[in-house]
């Protein structure tokens, strides 16, 4: 599908003003160096004792040249994390309103317990005797998602949404095999993740795109027409990336299964049903859940991703080993079924995100199963408020409420002159994270925020009056300023086909001066 | 004599005797912006009406390029891999991606000519 969604890709025009100082330092905010530009050769943070006399036994293995770390005191190297970790945005420093990722507040609770020695201090290689606490974990943790999305299994090893949905895909492949049925095809409605259709080609299936219909929604009729025989399974986003809950979720379940093709659902949008409604009851076979989304595990470079796959009774043997099982003896580990095991194998090393777990089986012991309920709504009602809140100066993509993101398309921005890009370039210098733009695709010139349960009403209110600042500005014919933007961040706007034309994948050492003849 | 075709896809198609040159139009390009990369099929590959014959890729998406017609692909754009660009600058001329061997010329029918592709996109808004 062609792009049409009036991006423009060149850099604005740099007419803003712009102070330059002695030392490129903008104020207190410091212009870095990279570590090895940092380099004095010899420098070092501790003092160690000369090495007792070795004989070295490394024959042609020893070291020829230099091993090229830069020589650095102490002080230059917390200074230099401390710097960069400043020109961070992240949402340990404000409101990040960035559509489908879900960037909630990381509470330090969880983070206390994930440092507590007898859990941050183990080891994966650890007989399994000597981390029953840990597998008893992972055991209750799998409990707490099988309730939430009422499925009878998990596998917990995936390590990220993406991973979750390979890991889904995987067991539908399987469970189509075991019956000697080879399907070819997988189907996904354009208002589904971009995630989705990698996924389906990386497995090997032939991707099929169904077209959403005018309110947002999969157009039913086109999808009961692609459905057939050779359809391995259907992936749909619920809520969906429009930020809204497809109503025909049930049907969809029942075309697909009819077609005997399996059910897979995207569920990265889970913040805005979790203890509302139980996937499991609406016909799904199988459904990621991004801990690092709607259990608030860090993510965005805070740490890894983790995404627990539910599986559905006729997917529930094909889960990936190992699994944690409970007999006689205690918790077990299953690294290997044996035979009769309908496991597809392994998708990762050992058992899956550990740190995540311990943070978000927290979060949820925390918040208590009416908490979470609550999360739901919360996260749901924000959304709500801040479409509410800007729908007469900005346009909304649909008619109606919305789960828990606020999709706008650039309507309101027709004739001004101003792209989504250099409104989202605007919020930049208004202390903002812009929202996330230009997907979904299906809305022109997209601009999809999701306030999370975590702001509190003041916080939104103070976005919402920068948002509406600036569409008035917009409205106003001030169109230079928004070309220009951003104006106060350390970088100005950044030429994004440069870098991808002619891009500089890693720092190289200065050519050495050549020597006078 | 040389005849040039559209899809709704937005590649146009010249076509000469049996064989035909592809490329897309400079609505495409311009919806797209800034080209990037350019993937381009091998020669002797056999693409289908509607197939991937290649893959552009800009700032902003990347996107495949289908085969107006079915046919062999007998020749690529090499220039296309150092300069990119050359799809924004000369979409119709010198930014073709692939040339084809026609399988089956009465496919072109199907496609819009000149008139009917400049309506198609004026319809786009």
């Amino acid at each position: 599908m062609l792009n049409r969604q009036g991006r423009p890709t060149a850099p604005g025009n740099d007419n803003g003003t712009a102070i330059t100082t002695f030392t490129g330092n903008r104020g207190l905010d410091h212009e870095e160096l990279l570590s090895f530009e940092q380099d004095a050769p010899g420098r070092c943070g501790v003092d160690l004792p000369a090495p007792p006399k070795t004989t070295e036994r490394l024959g042609g293995l020893a070291r020829r040249d230099a091993i090229g770390l830069p020589g650095l005191s102490e002080p230059q190297v917390v200074r230099h994390f401390v710097r960069l970790s400043r020109k961070n945005y992240a949402i340990d420093s404000g409101l990040y309103p960035l559509g489908s990722c879900t960037m909630k507040h990381n509470p330090r609770l969880n983070e206390k317990a994930a440092r507590l020695p007898g859990l941050g201090d183990l080891h994966p290689m650890q007989p399994v005797s000597t981390v029953q606490g840990a597998l008893e974990l992972i055991d209750t943790l799998a409990h707490w998602l099988k309730t939430l999305t009422g499925m009878p299994a998990v596998a917990m090893s995936p390590a990220a949404g993406a991973h979750g949905e390979l890991c889904g895909l995987m067991a539908i492949r399987a469970a189509h095999r075991a019956r000697g049925d080879a399907r070819k095809k997988v189907l996904v409605p354009e208002s589904a993740h971009g995630t989705n259709p990698a996924t389906a080609a990386f497995c090997g299936y032939e991707v099929e795109s169904i077209p959403a219909n005018e309110e947002g929604r999969v157009d039913l009729d086109a999808l009961a027409r692609a459905l057939g025989p050779d359809v391995a399974a259907v992936m749909l986003t619920n809520p969906n990336t429009c930020g809204l809950f497809e109503r025909d979720v049930i049907k969809v379940a029942e075309l697909t299964h009819k077609a005997g093709a399996y059910f897979y659902c995207d569920g990265a949008n889970f913040n805005a049903i979790v203890g509302r409604v139980r996937p499991g009851d609406l016909g799904i076979d199988a459904m990621h859940i991004n801990l690092h989304k709607t259990f608030s595990t860090p993510h965005g470079g805070g740490g890894p991703g983790s995404g627990p796959v539910v599986l559905s009774e006729a997917l529930a043997s094909f889960v990936p080993v190992p699994y944690v099982v409970h007999d006689a003896k205690g918790f077990q580990l299953v690294e290997h079924e044996g035979a009769g095991g309908h496991s597809f194998g392994r998708l990762k090393g050992f058992h899956g995100q550990m740190g995540m777990f311990i943070r978000a089986l927290t979060y949820m012991l925390s918040h208590g199963a009416d908490g979470l309920r609550q999360v739901a709504e919360d996260a749901v009602l924000n959304a709500n408020y801040v479409m509410a809140s800007l729908k007469d100066v900005m346009t909304p993509a649909f008619e109606g409420p919305c789960m828990h993101e606020a999709l706008f398309d650039d309507r309101f921005l027709k004739d001004t002159g101003v792209t989504t890009l250099d409104f989202a370039k605007a919020m930049i210098d208004e202390g903002y994270h812009p929202m996330t733009m230009y997907f979904p695709l299906v809305v022109h010139g997209a601009m999809l925020i999701e306030p999370t349960e975590t702001e509190s009403k003041d916080a939104i209110d103070t976005f919402v009056g920068a948002l509406r600042h600036l569409a008035e500005r917009a409205k106003a014919g001030d169109k230079e300023r928004f070309a220009a933007a951003p104006l106060l961040a350390p970088r100005r706007r950044l030429d994004e086909t440069r870098a991808a034309r002619q891009p500089v994948l890693r720092w190289k050492p200065p050519a050495p001066a050549q020597a006078a003849e | 004599m040389s005849e040039i075709r559209y899809t709704k896809d937005h590649e146009w198609i010249r076509v000469e005797g049996d064989t035909a040159t592809v490329g897309i139009s400079d609505y495409a390009q311009n919806q797209l912006g800034d080209v990037v990369f350019v993937d381009l099929p091998d020669v002797g590959k056999k693409v289908a009406k509607g197939g991937e014959a290649a893959v552009v890729e800009s700032v902003k998406a990347a996107s495949e390029v289908y085969a107006p017609v079915g046919g062999e692909v007998i020749g690529a754009n090499d220039q296309l891999s150092g300069d990119p660009a050359l799809v924004n600058r000369d979409p119709m001329g010198e930014g073709w991606f692939v040339k084809l061997k026609l399988s089956n010329p009465a496919e072109l029918a199907e496609l819009m000519d000149e008139a009917a592709y400049a309506d198609f996109v004026k319809g786009l808004g």
